[in-house]
């Protein structure tokens, strides 16, 4: 028997097994999947946690409830890749040698690169909102805060879901709202990049949201430290912001794991093939999700459209036919703009968003970088999708692996 | 669109960034440096010749990671390019700015 090794069973790595396990001759290939966790988490879901959208029953369930039969799920951390060897190390010292890896091990936040970042104002009035503590935290903070200088922050990029601290910002307006003190309240965003939009046609169609909603940006911040005892943010320049909440976005970084085995580069992400998804190093390993290096957006989004892709690149690896170089950078992504209303995004490694019809061209029903009713009911519908279909594998009727410009308008 | 720049045609968005990195010469560097009232000395060479690499290999910039390097220090990144940093010397390398997916 041979055997393909899954590392990670988060959105990437079990939409893997649950591919490989229709598309693979299991009376020639042993399937498994090692994680150390005992939850699947709806990161999606974090954005909403602090705002009492979503409760912690919406965004967790059981890890196994994913798993399909037949796979072997491995409920251990893991030590390191033997790449040379082919080989992984599990901590408690088991040996698992595989014909082909496939890395899934996602990114996580690493407040610690950032001097302060971790304090003794952590969790109590410097809250990250991309782990279940940090958005619970947050929640329980809101919830009888009485008002002040609420500060959203970027650290560096890439970050999961690069859009995600702007839909907070525009959470929080309409959460403030609701609860009548929308005037104690100043919203700050503050980014690295050199504005809340960067893409032309994104600047266009939706600088107009950040005046509705009175939200300040600062713009080119490379944050050096943050000041617990005078609750302040300073970068490298000397400029600050002050904060009463500061809801921060730390350095991304990929797992540990691939830094111990070697696999990963400064920030652990590990090199890619960002049209074959085969590691650059070592042709029996691929890579799929936010642990790649790859030029597209970490987003669960991207991974899905990986995975159709990546389900044939193995294929053709395992026959010993060449590897189609055919992902594209693919990205779909609603993004909430508060008072029940969201965008919708389609892109890709050439196409910026641009404004027009999804997913039938010149139809629709949705419409692509405008705020409507209709996106926001697909981003709260895209739950259901997430867990009874994407999970599983299951194609999203009528929306393709790479991206389609039908319906758009680039013009 | 279209503009001249060290006697030469270059193609360059609406911020002035170059979109087409086969057009970038030196000349070019130079003349974009002037527009940004910015000397090159030989360390900015050795900075835009960094950036340029991790360009060419995909790889995100960012201040931290510059000042990471082993190539200039984030203090000495400021002084080399005064005010924002990163947007003045990417400019000046013809790559794109750093940039979010929106």
């Amino acid at each position: 028997m041979k055997h393909i090794v899954i590392l990670g069973a988060g959105t990437a790595g079990t939409m893997m097994a649950n591919h490989l396990k229709h598309e693979l001759n299991l009376h020639e290939w042993d399937i498994s999947i090692i994680d150390e966790r005992k939850e699947h988490h709806y990161q999606p879901g974090y954005l909403f946690l602090p705002f009492d959208i979503y409760s912690p029953e919406d965004i967790i369930k059981s890890i196994t409830e994913f798993i399909p039969k037949g796979v072997n799920f491995i409920n251990e951390s893991i030590d390191k890749v033997v790449a040379e060897k082919n080989t992984v190390l599990l901590t408690n010292g088991t040996a698992i040698p595989y014909d082909i890896l496939i890395i899934a091990t996602g990114a996580k936040i690493a407040p610690e690169e950032t001097t302060g970042m971790k304090g003794p104002e952590w969790h109590r009035s410097v809250f990250d909102f991309y782990t279940f503590e940090g958005a619970l935290a947050l929640r329980n903070k809101l919830r009888d805060w009485t008002g002040g200088n609420l500060v959203v922050h970027i650290t560096e990029m890439p970050i999961k879901c690069p859009v995600a601290p702007l839909e907070f910002a525009f959470l929080a307006d309409s959460y403030f709202k609701h609860k009548n003190m929308r005037d104690k309240v100043n919203i700050t965003f503050v980014t690295p990049l050199s504005g809340a939009f960067t893409k032309p046609k994104s600047t266009e169609a939706l600088q107009h949201l950040l005046d509705e909603k009175h939200i300040s940006i600062v713009s080119d911040f490379a944050i050096q430290e943050v000041d617990n005892e005078n609750k302040k943010i300073i970068d490298y320049s000397g400029k600050e912001v002050p904060f009463d909440v500061l809801v921060t976005v730390p350095t991304n970084k990929g797992d540990a794991v691939m830094e111990r085995s070697g696999l990963g580069d400064e920030l652990n992400y590990v090199p890619t093939n960002r049209a074959t998804l085969q590691s650059k190093e070592h042709e029996n390993i691929f890579v799929i999700g936010d642990a790649s290096n790859i030029p597209a957006s970490k987003a669960g989004s991207v991974a899905h459209f990986e995975a159709e892709i990546l389900t044939e690149n193995i294929l053709h690896y395992i026959k010993g036919e060449p590897l189609k170089e055919e992902f594209d950078g693919h990205a779909n992504c609603f993004i909430e703009t508060g008072n029940g209303k969201a965008l919708l995004i389609d892109f890709n490694y050439t196409h910026e968003p641009v404004e027009g019809t999804f997913p039938f061209p010149g139809v629709g029903p949705l419409r692509l970088l405008k705020e409507s009713r209709m996106n926001h009911m697909g981003k709260l519908a895209f739950r259901w999708i997430y867990w009874n279909m994407l999970l599983k594998g299951t194609h999203i009727p009528f929306v393709s692996a790479t991206m389609q410009e039908a319906g758009k308008h680039f013009d | 669109m279209e503009t001249q720049l060290a006697n030469t045609t270059v193609d360059v968005n609406e911020e002035g960034y170059l979109t087409n990195f086969a057009q970038w010469t030196p000349a070019v560097a130079e003349a974009i440096a002037n527009s940004l009232n910015i000397t090159l000395t030989p360390r900015h060479w050795e900075v835009i010749k960094y950036l340029q690499n991790e360009y060419k290999n995909d790889s995100p910039l960012s201040i931290r990671k510059i000042g990471k390097s082993g190539v200039v220090d984030i203090k000495e990144f400021y002084q080399l390019f005064p005010n924002a940093p990163l947007k003045a010397a990417t400019k000046i390398a013809g790559i794109p700015k750093p940039a979010s997916c929106i």
